[in-house]
């Protein structure tokens, strides 16, 4: 079954929290990593291989750049078609 | 007549020593201090992010008539002098180094001349980041083997010379220095004190750090760095580790390649190792490549932090990509 856009939200706030800090209430989908939650370049890597992780989906370094905000996130493992 | 050459069987090696150990270490900073304020003057870049990014508050930089058989020397001759030998004790010289002015002759040679070590063999060796350890390695097998009896080995970098100073992404972090080693037999059986490598390379990554001809300056594509280190090399350490029969927390430090600092905190949360025993020698010398581990090491011996007999897993990593890692006992 396919994680819902909610659940998907709720496991990249504990990734975010535990990495970079950021409570995981302030990661809202319309936030930027860059402008709005400070995260930098390295913990974007970080992030991303949290993530892997978590939702078994592959993001590469060239995928990184896309990814600007929470909702690219997102969006980026529903696509994956991840399932859990 | 062929069939008249006889066919003899070839004798074996002399007998080497049952173990190598590391007798002492030696290092040389250039005197130029160039702080964070200095760079964010000639490009757009401040103390406060390359303090967060990379962990480095200050660097060395040879000046323009400093070159790496310089600082190798002044390195080699403080290791030499601290090891208690003479230089006629030194029988092979190893220079690791990627930046080396020009190709021929090559470091080591020159430098073992010029420290009065009379006819040693003596060779350079490119492995980047992971210079050290593998020609610590290197070093190890040599007395062991019973091909040297007493080793030098060096790391030595000027960076400086092949960094583009108005790319801010690889100016903050690249610096200037040397670190030696001297490298003995163990005094007996048991006494061993330079573990087993534990080493590779991915050259599927090669161009992630590059001098791509002799015109270019250094390139890194940070994040892609970023996460093979992050992510591929605890495996490296801990396999050093378990070679050697020790308890990652039976370290008394963990001194990886002073890369970058958030690098080297990932990889000691990994391993289990607390922030208080990792090496950040980075935050005042920033990345010499090669000469990062040995230097390091022996600053951490000149102000105490390390006592003889205590164990440092050693971990070299960077372009190639190559690694190398160990535990050695302190001298």
């Amino acid at each position: 079954m396919a994680m819902t856009e909610k659940e998907i939200l709720e496991g990249l706030g504990e990734i975010i929290d535990e990495i970079a800090g950021v409570p995981a209430d302030e990661v809202t989908p319309d936030k930027s990593f860059v402008d709005d939650l400070d995260i930098d370049s390295l913990s974007m890597v970080e992030i991303a291989v949290a993530a892997q992780d978590k939702f078994g989906v592959e993001i590469p370094d060239e995928e990184l750049k896309n990814l600007k905000t929470v909702q690219d996130v997102v969006h980026f493992v529903q696509r994956s078609g991840v399932t859990a | 007549m062929r069939s008249e050459i006889r066919r003899v069987s070839l004798r074996p090696a002399e007998q080497g020593a049952a173990g190598a150990r590391i007798l002492a270490f030696g290092g040389y900073q250039p005197a130029n201090e160039v702080t964070n304020d200095d760079l964010a003057r000639t490009v757009d870049t401040s103390d406060e992010w390359i303090r967060a990014r990379v962990g480095i508050a200050s660097r060395r930089i040879a000046g323009p008539d400093e070159s790496v058989p310089d600082m190798a020397v002044a390195a080699g001759g403080k290791a030499i002098a601290a090891s208690g030998l003479s230089p006629a004790d030194i029988d092979l010289v190893i220079v690791a180094t990627c930046t080396h002015e020009v190709q021929i002759p090559n470091v080591s040679a020159t430098v073992a001349h010029r420290l009065g070590i009379t006819a040693p063999a003596a060779y350079d060796l490119n492995a980047a980041c992971a210079g050290f350890c593998y020609a610590l390695a290197g070093a190890s097998d040599a007395v062991r083997a019973g091909s040297a009896r007493h080793v030098l080995v060096i790391g030595a970098e000027k960076l400086s010379q092949w960094v583009d100073w108005t790319d801010r992404s690889t100016c903050i972090i690249f610096a200037d220095g040397a670190g030696a080693a001297v490298v003995g037999p163990a005094a007996g059986p048991g006494q061993a004190g330079i573990g087993p490598v534990a080493w590779g390379s991915a050259g599927d990554l090669a161009g992630t750090i590059q001098i791509a001809d002799r015109n270019s300056f250094i390139t890194q594509e940070g994040q892609a760095v970023f996460r093979w280190a992050t992510t591929k090399l605890h495996p490296v350490a801990q396999a050093a580790c378990a070679k050697a029969g020790v308890d990652p927390q039976d370290l008394a430090a963990f001194v990886p390649h002073q890369a970058n600092l958030r690098i080297m905190e990932s990889l000691a949360r990994q391993l289990g190792v607390p922030r208080e025993r990792v090496a950040d020698d980075i935050v005042h010398a920033g990345n010499t490549s090669s000469a990062s581990i040995p230097l390091a090491l022996s600053r951490m011996i000149e102000r105490d932090e390390l006592g003889s007999g205590e164990h440092a897993l050693l971990l070299g990593f960077g372009a190639g990509l190559s690694y190398a890692a160990q535990v050695i006992t302190m001298p």
